[in-house]
């Protein structure tokens, strides 16, 4: 085993998160499938920080926590606003805006 | 100027420059050229005196030609041809047009014929037009017409004559449209003017292959070079040329537009028949000599005797069958237009006969027309020769000046037409081998048509019984026919002692005169001695004098024209199915291609168009639907596009 | 040098318990990612990625990034999942997905596009990282000398302070904004408490100091059609909604009238009743 493993993991951890955008409804459920693909980001800068022998990896990967987090605020507040008003949190209600 | 000899004649091209008294002969265009403008500038203004100033300018023209003439005279033969030169009219490079007069005996012949009986018809105006409150612009437009038919003849480069020639057209396009109140005055002066076109752009093409072969459009170059030039094109020149003329003097194909021509007032017809527009296609033709002279120009000089003889013979049948006063002397005209065009045809032989029947014919012509104008005066602008008859009496000067006319017009002998028509058909006869009898069996014939229908013209008019009193005119009037007044009559008396005179004057002298210009005459003997063709002509045209007199003379003639006559009658009514052959060969094609452009115009070019709009109009549609305002379906297609972005990537890298 | 490329396959190789730790992991945050997306429940859903996120985060001590790894189970498992639990409380945690696909296609396409992407990732790294030989953090830049953390301190405050200070900037607008999206102002349409209502309505802001009478109530009905009757038994207009139809109003008319006394009452003569007296 050598670390390309993590990599590998990382990478079906990023198409798990993808494919749950597309196919979940649920606005504040496909949130947290964006916030998996993040993780499998933050796991690869992780290990490849490890092979290159510098932190500069997981400085990266603390930043995009950081973003993840404000993100996840602004986003959750959206959701929030617009069940508001809509009654719903399903991102297909949303859908106005088309032809 | 050097001596320039041609091949195939001996015209002795010695061309002086003009000094003197020639010096101002820029005079002769400028008189009615500035009588013109002053009429149509000065406006209501010059309404009281316009006529006067009109004539005046013509007859001044006359005179100085006059004087021109006397001196060119006493000139030796071989210094009779002058050129003055005005001003450089278009130098560009290579192409260097001069704008200058050629003075010579043909040129002034003509400039004789425009402004004699040109000042003779001003003259007549002035009566015929006196209840016209625009008779100042009618004069305006003659002198208009003088000027450029002037500028035509004087010309000494075919871009001169191009001016004046295209002068010409837009003169007769404001006379033949003069009532443009009605509706056959303006399509007539449109058809006139555009079927003019159809002529004058073989003469432009003309003259461009002349400036494409040799360089130049002067005369003397152009005379000078074109026996170097080849046989194609030799030939290609004479026939684009001769296009030019049937334009302008109504040969057949393009001779609808004069008859039509008639619906402009009897004056304008008779400048347009006599002395200006027709006769400029002769001219034409006279001028270029040189170029048909030559042994290459053969076919087009065939050409040219077989456009005139289909004409003349054309022009004789229709005129029997029409019973418009006018319009039968209209169609005289084509057909006498027809002999001259055949005389010129025949080259050295006939040249000189063409100019004789030209001048005869621009007197007694002129005469007819003015005779015709006067009795229509006097009926209530009737024109109709069925609504007529007995007029002999009621306007006796008419009768008798037109009556001379007629008599000059169908050959009697040693009156004018006497004298040049025989000449024609003799030296018609005089071509060798069976040309000879076909074109003179044609003018012989055509000889005794003219007799036939000239005869009935003038028994229906002036003889027989006053068919007008049990009538009235359009206008709810009785016809009261009464002679014309003093300016009328005047003219009509010049002109019928001119076609009583001028052949026997004229056709001793002329072909000597005009040596210089068109070579010498080339006595023709053919099989028939030119007695025995006069005793002919004679008897064919007492014959068909006779048969009218036969079929017209005797019993009562109906006021409205039979309905049930046979074909050739039908046929000739009908212009010889002139204007449907037009129709159906250039109007109908044109019609049709037009249609079709604009088919593939609508359906190809914009169907084109709009189909591509159309198609991206229907697939923006179809895309649209994609737009479905579902953010995942957005986010599927975003992951494709980056799956495509990345295996890019990949391939590269790895590839 | 030896010691060099000793050292440098040491770092390449993984040692036997960190292979077990991954292959106890990795499963794990797999089995929470497919179970967040598999999950109808959006709360079970939030549970599985709080697995695979305490699962990364052990990964990452494993990796040797012990503060990312803390930070990871604190911050991400304990805060941010927690926040997005509070959101679906408040949303209502029953609102969950319906099994119908409205989007033809969309999620057998998903799932051969989820292939494509996890087959191209894993070709390309498989491929690219065959040579590579790990480094490994034990040199005194990384884990080496003061420690992990402190070394990521040293990062941070010295040749990504620029980038830091601009994350804060970014974590007050995005509070800021959150702060924006989520107050509701109750007075923004200048609506009055009643106190205030009533002393305008006192102070004569309003056409009448009382409130418009409400809909009577008959035997026949209670609806908002139906006038109310004044003391004195006739029809008070104002309980009369403008907004309900003129011919509701109209066809109550001669009922109005029959309850004002306004019509003749029955013929004593009469046979049978007269249409009025029917209701």
């Amino acid at each position: 085993m050598t670390p390309s493993y993590y990599l590998l993991l990382s990478a079906l951890l990023f198409t798990i998160g993808a494919v749950g955008v597309l196919v979940r409804r649920n606005a504040i459920v496909v949130f947290m499938c964006v916030e998996l693909m993040l993780n499998a980001v933050n796991l690869t800068l992780v290990t490849f920080a490890r092979i290159n022998g510098t932190l500069s990896g997981q400085v990266m990967a603390f930043f995009v926590m950081v973003v993840a987090a404000a993100e996840v605020v602004v986003g959750l507040a959206i959701i929030m606003s617009i069940f508001r008003t809509r009654r719903t949190a399903s991102v297909d209600d949303a859908n106005l805006l088309k032809y | 100027m050097t001596g320039i000899s041609v091949p195939g004649t001996n015209l002795a091209m010695e061309v002086q420059q003009a000094s003197g008294a020639a010096g101002a002969a820029w005079l002769l265009l400028v008189l009615p050229a500035l009588g013109a403008a002053v009429l149509l500038i000065g406006g209501r203004r010059t309404d009281k005196w316009g006529h006067l100033l009109g004539s005046g300018t013509v007859i001044a023209a006359f005179v100085y030609g006059l004087f021109l003439f006397l001196g060119t005279t006493s000139l030796a033969e071989d210094q009779r041809v002058r050129d003055l030169h005005l001003f450089d009219w278009m130098p560009v490079n290579a192409l260097d047009v001069e704008f200058g007069l050629r003075i010579d005996p043909l040129s002034l012949t003509f400039v004789l014929l425009i402004t004699g009986v040109g000042a003779l018809i001003h003259i007549y105006s002035i009566g015929y037009m006196a209840d016209d409150r625009d008779r100042r612009r009618f004069f305006a437009y003659l002198n208009l017409f003088v000027s450029a038919m002037l500028l035509l003849v004087l010309g000494n480069g075919f871009v001169t004559l191009y001016f004046g020639w295209e002068g010409v057209g837009l003169a007769s396009f404001l006379l033949i449209g003069w009532y443009q109140g009605k509706d056959f005055a303006a399509t007539a002066a449109k058809k006139a003017f555009l079927m003019n076109r159809v002529g004058d752009v073989g003469l432009a093409l003309a003259i461009f292959l002349m400036f494409k072969t040799m360089g130049s459009t002067q005369y003397d170059v152009v005379f000078a070079q074109i026996g170097n030039q080849s046989t194609a094109t030799v030939v290609a020149i004479g026939l684009l040329l001769l296009l030019g003329a049937c334009g302008k003097s109504g040969q057949f194909p393009l001779q609808a537009w004069l008859p039509d021509a008639m619906a402009g007032p009897t004056p304008v017809s008779a400048l347009i028949h006599a002395a200006t527009m027709v006769t400029a296609g002769v001219y034409l033709i006279a001028r270029c000599a040189p170029i048909y002279s030559l042994p290459q120009a053969a076919d087009a000089r065939l050409a040219v005797m077989v456009i005139g003889a289909v004409t003349l013979l054309i022009g004789c049948v229709i005129g029997c069958a029409y019973d418009d006063f006018k319009k039968v002397l209209a169609y005289s005209t084509v057909s006498q237009i027809g002999y001259m065009i055949l005389a010129v045809g025949l080259g050295p032989a006939g040249y000189a006969f063409g100019i004789l029947h030209l001048l005869t014919h621009g007197f007694f012509k002129a005469g007819l027309f003015l005779g015709a104008g006067s009795v229509m005066h006097g009926m209530n602008d009737e024109g109709d020769i069925r609504r007529m008859g007995g007029l002999a009496r009621k306007m006796p000067v008419t009768f008798i000046t037109w009556t001379l006319g007629y008599l000059a017009l169908i050959g009697f002998p040693f009156l004018s037409g006497y004298f040049s028509k025989d000449a024609i058909i003799a030296a018609a006869f005089s071509e060798p081998g069976n040309r000879g009898w076909v074109f003179g069996g044609i003018a012989l014939l055509g000889a005794g048509l003219t007799a036939f229908y000239m005869t009935r013209l003038l028994i229906l008019v002036f003889l027989g019984k006053p068919r007008w009193k049990d009538l009235k005119s359009e206008d709810g009037r009785d016809y009261h026919p009464h002679e014309a007044p003093a300016t009328m009559t005047i003219p009509m008396i010049v002109l019928a002692v001119g076609s009583v005179f001028a052949g026997l004057v004229l056709s001793g002298m002329l072909p000597e005169w005009l040596t210089p210009s068109i070579g010498p005459l080339v006595e023709a003997h053919g099989p028939l001695s030119h007695g025995m063709i006069a005793v002919l002509t004679v008897a064919i045209s007492a014959l068909g004098a006779g048969l009218a007199f036969l079929l017209f003379g005797r019993g009562e003639q109906p006021v409205t024209r039979p309905r049930r006559v046979s074909f050739p009658v039908r046929a000739a009514r009908a212009d010889l199915y002139g204007n449907h052959l037009n129709e159906a060969l250039f109007a109908r094609p044109g019609t049709w291609l037009t249609r079709a452009l604009v088919y593939i115009d609508n359906r190809g070019v914009d169907g084109l168009v709009n189909g591509i709009a159309a198609s991206l109009g229907g697939s923006s549609g179809r895309l649209r639907r994609m737009q479905t305002g579902f953010v995942r379906s957005y986010a599927l297609s975003m992951l494709g596009g980056s799956i495509l972005v990345i295996a890019a990537l990949l391939m590269v890298r790895f590839g | 040098m030896s010691a060099l490329l000793l050292a440098q396959d040491a770092a390449a190789t993984v040692t036997t318990g960190e292979a077990i730790a991954f292959w106890i992991l990795g499963p794990l945050a797999l089995a929470g990612g497919l179970g967040m997306i598999f999950a109808r429940n959006a709360v079970h859903s939030a549970l599985f990625l709080v697995l695979t996120m305490l699962s990364l985060g052990v990964i990452y001590l494993v990796q040797q990034a012990p503060f990312l790894g803390f930070v990871q189970i604190i911050v991400y498992t304990g805060a941010i999942m927690m926040l997005f639990l509070f959101v679906l409380m408040l949303v209502g945690r029953d609102s969950s997905d319906s099994v119908v696909e409205v989007l033809r296609g969309q999620r057998l396409w998903a799932g051969v596009l989820g292939v494509g992407l996890a087959v191209l990732i894993v070709g390309a790294v498989a491929r690219s990282l065959t040579d590579v030989r790990p480094v490994g953090l034990s040199g005194d830049e990384a884990n080496g000398g003061r420690g992990n953390v402190a070394n990521i301190g040293d990062k941070i405050f010295t040749d990504y302070l620029f980038p830091f200070e601009l994350t804060s900037a970014l974590l007050i607008t995005a509070a800021i904004g959150a702060m924006v999206l989520g107050y509701v102002d109750r007075h923004q349409r200048g609506k009055k408490t009643q106190k205030e209502t009533v002393e305008a309505r006192f102070r004569g802001e309003h056409d009448r100091p009382s409130p418009l009478p409400g809909p009577g109530v008959f035997a026949t009905s209670n609806s908002v059609a139906t006038p109310a009757l004044l003391p004195d038994g006739s029809v008070a207009p104002e309980s009369l909604s403008r907004l309900i139809e003129a011919t509701a109003a109209e066809k109550l008319d001669s009922e109005r009238e029959a309850v004002a006394g306004a019509l003749p009452g029955p013929d004593a003569r009469a046979l049978a009743p007269g249409k009025e007296d029917l209701p």
